[in-house]
């Protein structure tokens, strides 16, 4: 009996995987997604066309990215758009350090988390634009203040999910840390970072997020470039066409950095046991 | 040999867990804890593992003191917990990371082909079964070879087929090096199929209370008479250990010692 233990097989073995997508379905689920906005977009296009409407306030489609090309070809696009992301890249960066060091403070070591959680909490619980006057007075009325404002708006979705994915890292898991006489910092760095990583991940998500909503708030407050600028200076003049513009450019943007800090990330994540992962494959 | 002397557990909200337990356990023996809940045993347990240290008394192991996780002590628990993030070979070569990696490769290598699994070795923990788990973390206890081996109802979250095979797979991963085992159960079937000696423990607070020596070579019948007497035997000192009124039999209790509770 003994001998061939070894041998015996456990009688629930896990289902095999789903066989792999069919080419077809592979790559007509993601345009699924785009048939609404497509049909949107079309009939819209159609009503201006056939003169049911002027579309000078709802300007066609054609019309937006008539006014896209326009700003593409003398220039300005770029420089709007790297101003913009250069913000938005610069707030969100020291948005991050900060949230994660003090995150991970607060997490890790229960007096921190005693001394300064509840400041923390406080001032989340002011309307982050709230604070703009303020930074325009101590920072000026240029880039500072604009960056300062995006890395507070950032700051606060890293810091509380650093936090709590360090709270709720498996006990159980770390004891096993322990029973392998992990010092400290390999702890931290066979244990405590893979186990934070998932949460890790969405909290950045969340804060590039608010990083972008941010950048349109400080760009309104005044700028003389960056896609706010775009937004204001169409209101103003009464161009409909460039706000939607703009409007296009901030979805396209946001979604690209989002879906880069997602396939940035998917390598360290394939171990997850995610519903989402499941239903995919 | 693992020596225990007077471990006594009192928690913080004053709950006394474990009184003045006393056992020495020679090397290479298998002892199982049996007792009913709230008798201490896993307490006991993560005392000899140094993940808890006791309120007074000593664990100690060839004359070492065990205060904190120790090298040559090993634990399973209930559940596997593997690490989901790692491989199942990485998990069985966590406790290797100061090996050089060709070596380390090597004896997870061999560990999973001893334990079965040698074609699991690039999966995920999700993607295992509950048995394969919990083969894949005797395989991550005993990879660094300690000299005692500790498990906390190592199988009791398993069903009865796979919990019996994973039963004899112990027994047969225990005769390679011959670690001292100490198996934490409350299934009196499991204690008598692995221990050379049964401890029963009474609960509140949690003591000893009787030991029986299981005198029956391996493998071992389980439908032979002799196998059923001992395992009738340990069910009786366990209805007795439950028992209020039966006093303690505790052979390590001096004259004077006895207890007013």
């Amino acid at each position: 009996m003994i001998s061939d233990a070894p041998v015996l097989q456990q009688s629930s073995e896990p289902a095999e995987r789903a066989a792999a997508p069919t080419r077809l379905s592979r790559y007509a689920r993601p345009m699924l997604g785009l048939l609404l906005p497509l049909a949107l977009a079309l009939g819209w296009e159609l009503v201006v066309w056939r003169g049911w409407s002027n579309g000078r306030l709802v300007p066609p489609p054609s019309r937006v990215f008539a006014t896209i090309a326009d700003l593409a070809r003398s220039g300005e696009l770029v420089r709007h758009i790297a101003a913009t992301l250069w913000r938005v890249g610069l707030g969100f960066a020291f948005g991050v350090v900060a949230g994660t060091v003090l995150g991970a403070i607060s997490g890790y070591w229960s007096l921190a988390r005693r001394l300064l959680d509840p400041t923390v909490q406080a001032l989340r619980a002011i309307p982050s634009l709230a604070w703009v006057p303020l930074f325009i007075l101590w920072l000026g009325i240029f880039e500072t203040s604009k960056i300062a404002l995006i890395a507070a708006g950032v700051f606060f979705p890293v810091y509380l999910g650093v936090m709590g994915a360090i709270l709720s890292v498996d006990r159980k898991i770390v004891e096993v840390g322990r029973t392998f006489r992990l010092s400290g910092f390999a702890m931290i760095r066979r244990i405590l970072l893979p186990a934070v990583l998932p949460a890790y991940v969405v909290s950045l998500r969340v804060g590039l997020g608010l990083g972008w909503m941010f950048v349109v708030a400080a760009e309104l407050i005044g700028a003389s470039e960056g896609l706010g600028y775009l937004l204001l200076d169409g209101q103003q003049l009464g161009k409909p066409a460039q706000i939607m513009a703009a409007i296009v450019i901030f979805a396209i943007l946001g979604k690209l950095t989002d879906w880069l800090i997602e396939l940035a990330a998917m390598p360290f994540l394939r171990w997850q046991d995610a519903f989402g992962r499941a239903k995919e494959t | 040999m693992l020596a225990l002397d007077r471990v006594s557990k009192t928690y913080p909200n004053g709950v006394q867990a474990l009184a003045r337990f006393s056992a020495e356990i020679s090397q290479g023996e298998i002892l199982a804890i049996i007792g009913g809940s709230g008798c201490g045993k896993s307490t006991l347990l993560r005392a000899i593992a140094g993940l808890d240290r006791a309120s007074s008394g000593t664990v100690t192991l060839d004359s070492e003191a065990i205060a904190s996780p120790h090298a040559k002590i090993g634990i399973i628990f209930q559940e596997p917990r593997l690490l989901p993030w790692l491989s199942v070979a990485d998990n069985i070569g966590f406790g290797l990371a100061d090996l050089p990696p060709a070596e380390r490769r090597e004896k997870v290598a061999r560990a999973l082909a001893r334990v079965g699994l040698a074609d699991k070795a690039e999966a995920w923990p999700r993607e295992l079964s509950g048995g394969q788990a919990q083969r894949v973390a005797i395989a991550r206890a005993l990879v660094p070879q300690p000299e005692v081996l500790l498990l906390d109802e190592p199988f009791s979250a398993l069903d009865a087929f796979t919990r019996r095979d994973l039963q004899d797979h112990l027994l047969d991963l225990w005769a390679d090096t011959r670690p001292t085992l100490i198996l934490v159960t409350h299934d009196v079937d499991e204690a008598v199929v692995l221990a050379d000696r049964v401890l029963v423990m009474r609960p509140r607070p949690g003591r000893l209370f009787d030991q029986i020596e299981i005198n029956l070579g391996r493998p071992r019948d389980r439908n032979s008479p002799l196998f059923e007497n001992f395992k009738r035997s340990v069910l009786t000192s366990l209805d007795r250990s439950l028992d209020r009124n039966v006093p303690d039999r505790d052979a390590t209790q001096g004259p004077g010692q006895a207890m007013w509770w």
